[in-house]
């Protein structure tokens, strides 16, 4: 029997819960596979009377970032959701978003760019972003697609953070997989999320303000750094959040999550599902006397560098697993790893997996971590044509 | 009170668009703007899109504007608005808003961010029936960029991109009837109007903002620079345009369409050509044909403006 509390759902229906829960003010959408299912369930909770929402259906991805910009400075409480081919087509205005400091909560089901066209999961949407200033969190299973969720509202809005916050979930394997999710109360977290309040609302036109101005040599460069000094805040609002959010839920987070690393010799480091997988190996590994362990990157941006290098002092090899390529140069994690390890003396690996949604099997963590593993795990055929 | 009255009052004290900014000498642009602003009787937020009006306003940590003002990006002013409108209506249901007024969403916007880039934006935000007021200014062609052709640039005239020469007349195409695709949109208010009838323009502000839904203004706005005249005699430029027919006065309520000024004596087409640069090399005798195919498309479009004016088909 199931534990009390525990429902089966997928993670775009445990995100939709958060949203119905947190009841923001304006929700600009438009569809894209696999997010669909997020802006459905929410769009049937508004259509029942269960959330309140303004919700717009925009004609593009552009579009509903632009109007979730235009939403949250006026004032309003701002979420919104897509994947892939609709964060690219947003992402000019998703820099915008940061650099206005427009606290937007986006749930992102991670799929593969095209092309080709591909609607499964790698993460090369989240790194064709990277540099925008937003905050990256990255869910290993539905249940923390929903608790980081509930918790992004409270980091976005943080008066010394004010950013887009994104919450990604793996595309298919987490939007559309069911698995037992505990959902907290409703008045629990309408509590815990409170109601926004902007420092600069557009819609005071007691105080007018001039938002997006244009900046010349002589002050857009200390704009970009202000920018840039809020989204490493996030790491302490981030931590401090979750220190809250446990008391509530009873479920830890932070930047990072250390898993079987102490006395360690070889561990890898991962986003996403990939390391509930990785998990189930470090378990039986551990169990045939392997010293091996995992480390997973919650907090992809802001990238808790120092915390990372602290925790894999001790392992003497180090394995970076990146769901998304970086043709010609260094793979997005594996580039983060490097600079936050060099020195220290661990050797470093690093592979790429899973891009366009191809599987990673138990077995090929095994390889990986018997250093046995093609730098492309799972690539038939040469890395290269001849 | 009288319109004018009204209009010097509001530009009295504390103006909504400041002087001070950097917009060129002669530019109908600022005239356009504080003729609309001052037309309101309740706040507004602007809403702009990327253009002169944007960096000649608000180089940092300077601004013209004393009212809430703000930019996103280029093609996205209207899905903008949308969002400030959307949330203004959340916020008043959750009594979240310090006023009890409704504020008014203006949108400025260039021809480039309307005919062309912000099309898309514009459509959808028109579709969804925002509670907004777009108005264009449109000086028919990229001027921000260097005077680079646009979908608004008439058939003819030369740019930077559409440069006349030795194997050119200048744009070989007809600009786009951007009044036409926005009353396509089946939108409580459309119209046409220019900066130099301010008494027309200031009347169709009024109508818009009354109009419950989405509505449109497009606004022939002149740019001495990338017309080549004159700034002292931008505003006859804009009458030529609309004594010639080559722009007319009109107003689309609810499908209906309304002519709202008739030129006591319409002028030939060549009165608004020569008055300005770029369609100067028009002028020249081997050019003849493309000023009669401008004339001849003029006179199409006015005898099908007046069909629809009297509830007929167009065509």
């Amino acid at each position: 029997m199931i534990e009390t509390g525990l429902r089966l759902m997928t993670g775009g229906e445990a995100v939709a819960e958060a949203m119905r829960q947190i009841d923001p003010d304006v929700v600009p959408v438009y569809p894209i596979t696999p997010q669909t299912p997020i802006i459905q369930t929410f769009a049937k909770f508004v259509a029942n009377g269960r959330a309140h929402s303004e919700i717009v259906n925009v004609e593009s991805e552009h579009s509903a970032m632009s109007a979730a910009i235009g939403a949250a400075l006026a004032g309003a409480r701002t979420m919104t959701a897509t994947s892939s081919q609709g964060l690219a087509l947003m992402a000019e205005v998703v820099y915008i978003a940061a650099a206005m400091r427009a606290p937007i909560v986006m749930a992102l089901g991670n799929r593969a760019l095209s092309g080709p066209i591909n609607i499964h999961c790698d993460h090369s949407d989240s790194m064709l972003i990277r540099d925008s200033g937003v905050v990256q969190l990255f869910a290993e299973n539905a249940q923390e697609a929903y608790d980081l969720t509930v918790l992004a509202p409270r980091l976005a809005e943080h008066p010394d953070v004010l950013l887009p916050v994104l919450v990604c979930q793996d595309g298919f394997t987490i939007t559309h997989s069911a698995e037992p999710v505990e959902l907290l109360e409703d008045e629990d977290v309408a509590e815990f999320t409170g109601d926004y309040a902007a420092p600069h609302p557009v819609l005071d036109t007691a105080r007018p303000t001039t938002q997006g101005p244009f900046a010349m040599p002589d002050f857009y460069f200390e704009l970009r750094r202000q920018q840039a000094c809020a989204l490493e805040f996030g790491l302490e609002a981030l931590t401090e959040l979750a220190t809250e959010y446990e008391v509530l839920s009873g479920r830890g987070y932070g930047p990072l999550e250390a898993y079987r690393l102490d006395d360690a010799e070889r561990a890898i480091v991962a986003l996403g599902s990939s390391a509930g997988t990785i998990k189930d190996v470090v378990d039986e590994l551990r169990d045939e006397g392997e010293p091996v362990g995992l480390l997973k990157i919650v907090s992809f941006r802001p990238f808790p560098a120092e915390r990372a290098a602290a925790l894999l002092r001790e392992v003497g090899s180090v394995i970076v697993l990146d769901r998304a390529d970086s043709p010609g140069g260094a793979a997005p994690l594996h580039a983060e790893l490097a600079a936050a390890l060099y020195g220290s003396g661990s050797e470093l690996h690093g592979h790429v997996y899973g891009l366009g949604g191809r599987d990673l099997h138990p077995e090929d963590i095994r390889r990986i971590f018997a250093g046995e593993a093609e730098r492309y795990v799972g690539l038939r055929g040469a890395a290269c044509p001849a | 009170m009288s319109r004018l009255k009204t209009l010097v009052r509001n530009e009295a004290g504390v103006p909504q668009l400041g002087g001070g900014h950097a917009l060129c000498q002669g530019c109908g642009v600022p005239l356009v703007v504080r003729t609309v602003l001052n037309t309101f009787t309740k706040p507004v937020v602007v809403v702009n899109a990327t253009g002169c009006l944007e960096v000649a306003t608000t180089r940092f940590p300077a601004t013209a504007w004393n009212v809430p003002w703000l930019h996103v990006a280029f093609e996205n002013a209207a899905a903008v608005a949308s969002g400030v409108e959307s949330a203004q209506r959340a916020l008043r249901r959750r009594h979240a808003l310090p006023m009890e007024e409704e504020v008014a969403v203006v949108v400025f916007s260039g021809d480039g961010g309307t005919y062309d880039i912000g099309l898309q934006a514009l459509s959808g935000a028109l579709e969804r029936g925002h509670r907004l007021l777009f108005v264009c200014y449109d000086n028919e062609g990229y001027m921000n960029t260097g005077i680079q052709r646009s979908g608004a640039t008439p058939f003819g005239a030369s740019t930077t991109t559409s440069p006349s020469g030795e194997a050119s007349f200048g744009k070989a195409q007809q600009r786009k009837d951007m009044t036409a695709i926005a009353v396509a949109h089946h939108v409580p208010y459309a119209a046409q109007a220019t900066a130099s009838h301010w008494h027309d323009l200031s009347a169709k502000v009024e109508r818009a903002a009354a109009a419950g839904g989405p509505a449109f203004l497009n606004v022939l706005t002149d740019c001495p620079v990338g017309w080549g005249h004159e700034p002292r005699v931008s505003l006859h430029v804009l009458n030529a345009a609309v004594d010639s027919l080559f722009w007319p006065l009109y107003e689309v309520v609810d499908g209906r369409y309304r002519l709202t000024y008739q030129p006591d004596t319409v002028v030939p087409i060549e009165d608004w050509l020569r008055s300005q640069k770029r369609f100067a090399h028009l002028l020249r005798p081997e050019h003849a044909a493309v000023v009669e195919e401008i004339q001849r498309r003029v006179d199409a479009d006015w005898e099908g403006l007046l069909r629809r004016c009297q509830g007929g088909d167009p065509t």
